[in-house]
């Protein structure tokens, strides 16, 4: 440790040797290592968003097929078979496989690839080094390899999309016994080998970042910058990194256990199967297909938060800026972020209600699931104290964090209806488990997203996005986002089953038919302005109005304290020190007061 | 041809959109950026309030709109429980939500951008903390309060006189078993399984308790009034017996066996006159990814009263004498040897069975 850490500090000094010589120039780099094998965390955190962008149009454009198909399942689109292949579209209809393999690539690809490595991936890169206070990550290397491990994770699950047998189809849990059994479904065959190595690869990938994390926030903070200091991302994603570094182990031993018993011939998953594609009884007895649903579910509830807490921390971090005034109670949401981290390893078996569980373990889920609504509720009292009195900004960073705190409330709250096992018996697997985690986990963390990526699209690129198609992008996705999810609540309700293709064929379910097309038509529109949101972003690369000052937004924090186009290293003499929290805004009279400012003589103290 | 109209129609819209967007730009760093903010911040502001009103509204017609499409009263006692932790929770997270998202919208409309205002220094404040600490709090402990009662019931011992069915799901359908005269299930080995046969469980022919057990695709029978436990199997994947109606469901999981038990209120007649639907069934959907016919995987339960149950029972034939007769034909010489076996190896079975 002290080893890396000297070691650390050297290459420190020659970054600020450097940096003098060239009075605050960019090093001389090539194009190799300064676009693609880049050491330097703001160009890793581009690369991490970028890759997440492209992934989210894919994975995006997944659900507008799936969703063609759900709003119209009596109608043939040709134009599907002209680009899919008769296998796949066979007279412009959506085959079953296909539908299946769709909606694993979207759910695999967005919560994975697009909310986890593009979200935490991108902030945690980008905001680590700058809001604490250090010239890079605490290494370097493994930060770059961090990336990488996720591009070729990237390449492997692209390529399973265009074997021959298809790409994975059971689901982005892929429950054994249906995901180890070729004979079972076309998806999984070679697809669902490709979705393990990538996953693997994708585990690999959380580990290095994670563990970089980590060290960073607690070893390379500036002088002054005591953990009490941090901003309420740091702290966010410092719990992020803590749930992936223990969970996604439990998770990558599930998929080797997989593995086994798809090539190995091992039973830990299998048990008294006989199939009817092959008319045979398999040799496998012993074996328990819920030990997959525990060991995915262990990390696969961490997950939720992976994806939540980072956007938790922006949201906090953009709301305070942009109210002018401090977070309301900046312990309790600390504290609130622990607990939640906490509970978040103590209420994977809510997945499981059904399952045929222990009864009497259920009932211990319930209770320490719905625990976990009193820190969410601490969090959203908070959030709106420190709206209240405020004097609002509405930049579009503003706007989405404002939207995520809507949906974190509308989607938490049906979250006490599954948690909750006696409704969840109703509940479970159906529509409403859709409604409720697309809200909570995908479009408000969607909205935190995009909430960093205006606020800090200034920091990244020294350029401002366009305000006026944000703003549209803004209300449309607010106002479409309400549309598409809040009714599928009664699709829910009614029990239709996710992952049904088409409902025609049954009495209960076919009364959704109009709904299911009105949803439809709004995804598609929905979609089509993310796409929006796209151009603006690469346009504002190179076109968008150049950033001037400093410190744009007025924020306390460190990372506007660097240059407008930071170098590899971030300030170009002294990091600077730190002698406040980062929230005092609206203090004694004045605006805001940055965290390099002494404290006066004459301050009130909070 | 239309879809490339469609494509068009888009590109065309997001030049225009795109060019508008540029325009207001330029036309924000002539007007100075100061004023256009403003304009924006007051712009935005209003459409927040508006969009809270018009949310709400939404949320209300919504409500009119599809409350009626779906299920009506539950059709089983545990479904009332369900129904009754339902409707406790969707009071009080309903209250929770009108008054955070009214404040979150009103905060946001009312405390926007003014020159005049100076945002309040309020870092914190403990008794407010405390008081939204412990309000949730106890509202959590009443919702799992009665969750835990009603999920204790539910899940608890099955009464004694319950009649007993078996389900087995597999790609893509459901297979019902009825322990016969007995009353007792015979054993099954899943390595004997023989759809040519007409073996689709894998029944030991030479248990006695199997002769008489009752296979059948058709339906799930269950009389009306009277408790019902399943017994939850799965021949392949992991698939779900989800019955909307009486708001249960049981995953089907391969090797390990698994149970659910209600009591259902309304025979399928009378859920006909209920609903004013002619073509209403109980329905059984799975509710558990298990391949590519997972959406068409359904299953029937016919409700019926306890006369009709009996009568319905008579005239079924065990899985046993179908394969018989099946046989009988084309091995008579060989089945008197046949029928010497089975009744011995059955006389030992029932011995070790009682």
């Amino acid at each position: 440790m002290s080893h890396e850490a000297s070691l650390h500090r050297e290459v420190v000094t020659t970054h600020e040797v450097h940096h003098d010589e060239h009075h605050g120039h960019h090093h001389q780099e090539t194009f190799i290592t300064k676009y693609v094998f880049s050491q330097d965390h703001k160009m890793i955190a581009k690369q991490f968003l970028i890759t997440g962008i492209i992934w989210a149009i894919i994975g995006g454009l997944f659900s507008v097929l799936f969703r063609l198909q759900l709003g119209y399942p009596d109608q043939s689109f040709p134009i599907l078979e002209d680009i899919l292949g008769s296998k796949w579209a066979a007279g412009g209809k959506i085959q079953p496989e296909f539908y299946y393999a769709l909606v694993t690539m979207h759910g695999t690809v967005l919560v994975f690839f697009v909310l986890t490595a593009g979200l935490s991936g991108t902030f945690a890169n980008l905001l680590i080094p700058l809001q604490v206070g250090a010239r890079d990550m605490a290494s370097p290397l493994m930060n770059m390899l961090s990336y990488w491990f996720f591009f070729i994770a990237s390449i492997v699950m692209i390529a399973s999309l265009f074997v021959q047998t298809g790409p994975a189809s059971g689901g982005w849990t892929a429950y054994p016994p249906l995901s180890a059994l070729g004979d079972a479904s076309e998806g999984s065959k070679t697809g669902m080998d490709l979705w393990l190595v990538a996953m693997a690869l994708f585990v690999v990938s959380q580990l290095l970042a994670g563990l970089n994390y980590i060290s960073t926030i607690l070893n390379l903070r500036t002088k002054g910058m005591a953990m009490t200091r941090l901003p309420l991302t740091i702290w966010a994603l410092f719990f992020t990194a803590v749930l992936g570094v223990l969970s996604f182990p439990v998770l990558f031993s599930g998929f080797i256990l997989l593995l086994f018993d798809r090539h190995a011939g091992t039973s830990f998953y299998l048990s008294d199967i006989f199939l009817a594609s092959t008319q045979k009884a398999l040799p496998n007895e012993g074996g328990s297909a819920i030990l997959y649903q525990h060991l995915f579910w262990f990390l696969g509830h961490p997950e939720v938060y992976i994806i939540l807490l980072p956007a938790m921390g922006m949201v906090s971090e953009i709301l305070t800026t942009n109210a002018r005034k401090p977070i309301f109670g900046y312990m309790a949401m600390v504290g609130s972020m622990f607990a939640i981290a906490i509970l978040a390893f103590l209420v994977w078996a809510h997945h499981m209600f059904v399952t045929g569980m222990n009864p009497f373990l259920g009932s211990v889920f319930v209770l320490l699931t719905l625990l976990i609504a009193v820190p969410s509720a601490i969090k959203v009292f908070n959030w709106l104290t420190t709206l209240w009195r405020g004097n609002l900004r509405f930049t579009p960073g503003m706007l989405f964090a404002i939207g995520f705190v809507s949906f974190f409330i509308s989607g938490g709250l049906t979250g006490i209806f599954v948690g909750n096992s006696t409704i969840d018996i109703h509940l479970h697997d159906t529509m409403f488990v859709i409604a409720h985690f697309h809200i909570v986990m995908g479009v408000a963390s969607f909205f935190g997203m995009f909430a960093g990526v205006y606020h800090w699209f200034p920091k990244m690129y020294g350029r401002y996005m366009n305000n006026t198609l944000a703003y549209i992008h803004f209300w449309i996705t607010l106002i479409g986002a309400y549309l598409i999810f809040w009714p599928m609540h009664y699709e829910g309700l009614a029990g239709m089953p996710r992952r049904y293709l088409d409902v025609s064929g049954w009495v209960s379910f076919n009364q959704f038919s109009g709904l299911n097309r009105f949803i439809s038509i709004v995804s598609i529109i929905v979609f089509a302005v993310q796409l929006l949101f796209v151009f603006n972003f690469f346009y504002s690369i190179f076109k968008g109005r150049r950033v001037r000052t400093q410190n744009p937004w007025g924020s306390n924090t460190l990372e506007w304290t660097t240059p407008i186009n930071p170098g590899h290293g971030n300030w170009e003499g002294e990091i600077p020190e730190v002698h406040r929290w980062a929230y005092d805004y609206g203090k004694d009279g004045r605006d805001f007061i940055p965290q390099t400012e002494p404290v006066g003589k004459n301050e009130s103290s909070h | 041809m239309s879809t490339q109209l469609i494509m068009a129609i888009l590109a065309l819209g997001f030049i225009v959109v795109f060019q508008i967007a540029k325009a207001s730009e330029y036309v924000a760093v002539l007007k100075g950026e100061k004023k256009s903010f403003e304009q924006n911040n007051k712009i935005n502001g209003f459409l927040l309030l508006a969009f809270l009103v018009l949310g709400l509204i939404g949320v209300y017609w919504c409500n009119e709109l599809l409350k009626g499409k779906i299920l009506g009263e539950a059709a089983s006692d545990h479904g009332e429980k369900v129904d009754a932790m339902l409707h406790i929770t969707l009071i009080l997270t309903g209250i929770v939500f009108f008054i955070t998202q009214i404040l979150l919208f009103w905060f946001s409309f009312k405390y926007q951008y003014s020159e005049k205002r100076k945002a309040y220094y309020f870092p914190h404040n403990n008794t407010l903390e405390l008081i939204w600490t412990v309000v949730p709090a106890i509202t959590l402990f009443i919702l799992v309060g009665f969750g835990l009662v009603y999920w204790s019931r539910i899940t608890g011992d099955a009464p004694a006189n319950a009649n007993i069915v078996e389900i087995t799901g597999k790609q893509f359908g459901w297979i019902y078993r009825y322990p016969g005269k007995d009353k007792v299930f015979g054993k099954k080995y899943y390595k004997n399984i023989n759809e040519g046969k007409n073996n689709q469980l894998g029944l030991l022919w030479d248990d006695k308790a199997a002769q008489d057990d009752i296979v059948s695709n058709e339906a799930l029978y269950m009389v009306v009034n009277k408790p019902i436990k399943l017994v939850i199997n799965s021949r392949d994947v992991v698939h779900d017996v989800g019955l909307v109606h009486f708001r249960m469901k049981m995953d089907a999981v391969p090797g390990t066996p698994t149970t659910m038990w209600f009591t259902p209120k309304f025979t399928t007649e009378e859920m006909k006159k209920k609903t004013g639907r002619e073509d209403f069934e109980y329905e059984i959907s799975c509710d558990q990814m298990c391949g590519k016919g997972h959406y068409s995987m359904k299953g029937i339960v016919k409700v019926v009263t306890a006369a009709e149950y009996a009568l319905w029972l008579a005239k079924q034939k065990p899985n046993y004498q179908q394969v018989m007769a099946d046989q009988a034909p084309a091995a008579t010489p060989a089945a008197a040897v046949d029928t010497v076996k089975a009744t011995a190896a059955a006389a030992t079975h029932s011995a070790t069975n009682n």
